[in-house]
């Protein structure tokens, strides 16, 4: 399909392919078997400049939007989501910086993020607050020096391996979600420590730990945006990186339906490649359709975004939904097309299946996107009335 | 750091076919690449100038669409990228090349290493990275595996030998090439790529370089290549007759004959 790419997203996304073929997929298997953080893969990523991807030139970046940072995505997913979402998990780091953070914050922690020298983390899930975001119990009191930060995060990608951190906490517990704020934490302030490194079903390669915060001093300048604003800016921003999740299951979906054709086309049942029966073709057939419609979707998204649309937490949920749904059903398939082999270790299908799982859970589980998609709905329809 | 890399654009095949009227390899449809070990090269100045501070450039002689490697060169980290192009240097051997890259070495401020592939994949030869250190009058080391310190003036380098590595210290500048083990060459970068599009890479033609004519290309060259041919594989059996220890001792003279045993 034709998606009109200008050349500076075309080189963009063949790099990314390249860097995935050339650099992911030797390591793939082995770094899910191992569970070992893909630092190698982050340095090839930064000498090839795709941390820049999405930072805005005065801070050393590319200048690139949505779309641009959601090609690399889909590429590195294509051979690794595990892999993919390390990288990405560092652009989420930094949308709180992009869109909220002062001119001197950005001078501070900006470069280094397009550089590669210095991963980033977006911290808010905590064992009692998953889908219920508000219920988060973390807090950050005022105090003479700064704020003072308490509280356990759990499921932190790139814990552990980022440097900068940008933590949601409550500094007013009483006013609830209305009494949330971001800072930046870094690894090394006191009071910060990580703690149980989680053993995952897919995305192995990636990190996933927990953040200790004991009396963990932040320096006042570290807040980002508004106190009591953290909740509004976390939903803004996760509108924003929704499409770049839809693209790891558009990258993903890819790469089983090509994993899938070139096995259907090699094994050889009743005389004939699979691939000669019906049953396997519309199989094939129907993977095909998706991945490409998901893919229309998500690059829309990505450029509703990328106009400067002002609210679009409706398409960027539908992208997210409809492609992480599109990512299970096509691995699955992929696998069920492999028969046996692809049940098992020694090919590469059951990981993607593996891998496909958690789209449809984070960053806003399917059901609770859905229901955001119905507010909007009904929203509208009653402005109309 | 100024460092120059030597690099040269190759057919990138290994099946290439010889043209046999005129000696040459037939490079049409074949695409061009650089040349694989020169990749070690320009990885290698570029880390050397990642960690000591300086400048890469990048110098290839060849026709006028050798400019794609030296783009490549750009993207790939090289600074600066000069081609040097003239039908004067035609049908150069390895001395006429090694003569024209020296004067175009010399032509480029104070240098302090140059780097070369080990060889080419297409003349196989080895001779150009001795030969310029030769013409430049600066010391040589071959087949360098690692660069362990650039101090002072001086560098201290690995280099494979048969049976293992021998240490080396010499003083700058120098010619060294490098082996494929040194690094493992980087993907070109993002900023690289838009560069290497947009860049305008300067052609210095005999003339610019002030070289003598019969210096360079066909007539600077020492050697001629009279005939280009692949080897013919000459396959015979042959049946032994007779009683069974006539046949043992005829097969035991053959071997011997033959140097087998």
């Amino acid at each position: 399909m034709e998606y009109f790419l200008n050349e500076p997203q075309k080189a963009i996304k063949s790099l990314a392919r390249r860097i995935a073929e050339e650099k992911v997929l030797p390591v793939r298997a082995e770094l899910d078997e191992s569970e070992e953080f893909p630092w190698t893969i982050m340095k090839d990523l930064a000498d090839s400049d795709m941390f820049r991807v999405f930072i805005p030139e005065e801070y050393d970046g590319l200048g690139g939007g949505c779309l641009e940072l959601c090609l690399v995505i889909e590429e590195l997913s294509r051979v690794c989501a595990g892999i993919a979402i390390s990288y990405a998990a560092s652009a989420l780091g930094s949308f709180p910086l992009l869109d909220y953070g002062t001119e001197e914050q950005k001078r501070k922690y900006l470069p280094d993020i397009a550089s590669g020298k210095r991963l980033a983390a977006f911290a808010l899930t905590e064992a009692t607050a998953g889908s219920d975001a508000s219920a988060i119990k973390t807090t950050a009191s005022r105090e003479k020096e700064g704020y003072v930060i308490n509280g356990t995060k759990q499921f932190i990608t790139n814990g552990g391996e980022a440097e900068i951190y940008l933590v949601v906490a409550l500094t007013a517990k009483e006013k609830g979600a209305r009494g949330a704020s971001v800072f930046l934490v870094e690894k090394d302030m006191p009071g910060f420590s990580f703690g149980k490194k989680e053993r995952k079903m897919g995305i192995r390669a990636s990190s996933t730990r927990e953040l200790i915060f004991r009396n963990c001093l932040v320096p006042e300048e570290n807040m980002i945006g508004r106190e009591g604003m953290g909740f509004i800016m976390t939903m803004r921003l996760l509108d924003r990186s929704r499409p770049g999740v839809g693209a790891q299951a558009v990258g993903l979906a890819q790469g089983a339906l090509e994993a899938a054709v070139g096995y259907a086309r090699q094994r050889i049942q009743f005389g004939h490649p699979i691939i000669s029966f019906q049953a396997v073709q519309h199989m094939l057939a129907n993977m095909a359709i998706e991945v490409e419609a998901a893919r229309s979707l998500v690059y829309a998204v990505a450029r509703t975004i990328d106009s400067r649309a002002r609210n679009f937490t409706e398409e960027a949920a539908m992208a997210k939904v409809f492609a992480s749904d599109v990512a299970m059903r096509v691995t699955t398939d992929a696998v069920q097309i492999f028969g046996g082999a692809g049940y098992m270790r020694d090919y590469p299908i059951e990981k993607m299946m593996r891998d496909a799982k958690i789209i449809q859970i984070y960053e806003g589980t399917n059901q609770v996107l859905r229901d955001a998609i119905a507010f909007e709905l009904r929203k509208r329809k009653a402005m109309r009335e | 750091m100024n460092i120059v890399v030597c690099i040269k654009q190759v057919p990138g095949t290994t099946k290439v076919k010889i043209d046999t009227q005129t000696n040459t390899l037939i490079r049409q449809g074949i695409k061009n690449i650089v040349n694989p070990f020169d990749t070690y090269a320009l990885e290698e100045g570029v880390r050397i100038k990642e960690r000591y501070g300086g400048k890469v450039r990048a110098i290839s002689m060849g026709p006028p669409q050798a400019e794609e490697v030296l783009r490549e060169a750009i993207a790939l980290g090289a600074d600066e990228a000069i081609l040097l192009s003239d039908s004067a240097f035609a049908g150069a051997d390895t001395l006429a090349t090694s003569y024209t890259l020296a004067r175009a070495i010399d032509k480029l401020e104070r240098n302090d290493l140059i780097i070369c592939g080990r060889q080419t994949i297409d003349g196989d030869t080895g001779q150009v990275g001795p030969e310029l250190a030769e013409i430049l009058g600066v010391p040589f080391v071959a087949y360098v595996s690692r660069i362990e310190e650039i101090d002072n003036g001086y560098m201290r380098v690995q280099r494979m030998v048969e049976e293992g590595h021998e240490v080396i210290e010499l003083p700058l500048p120098t010619v060294i090439t490098v082996v494929k083990e040194i690094n493992i060459p980087r993907l070109p970068s993002l900023r690289g790529l838009a560069k290497s599009k947009s860049v305008t890479i300067p052609i210095w033609t005999a003339q610019e370089l002030g070289v003598d004519k019969n210096m360079v290309g066909l007539f600077g060259s020492a050697t001629r290549v009279i005939k280009v041919f692949f080897p013919q594989r000459v396959r015979r059996g042959e049946i032994l007759q007779g009683e069974l220890e006539s046949q043992v001792e005829s097969l035991a003279n053959k071997l011997r004959d033959t140097k087998i045993i």
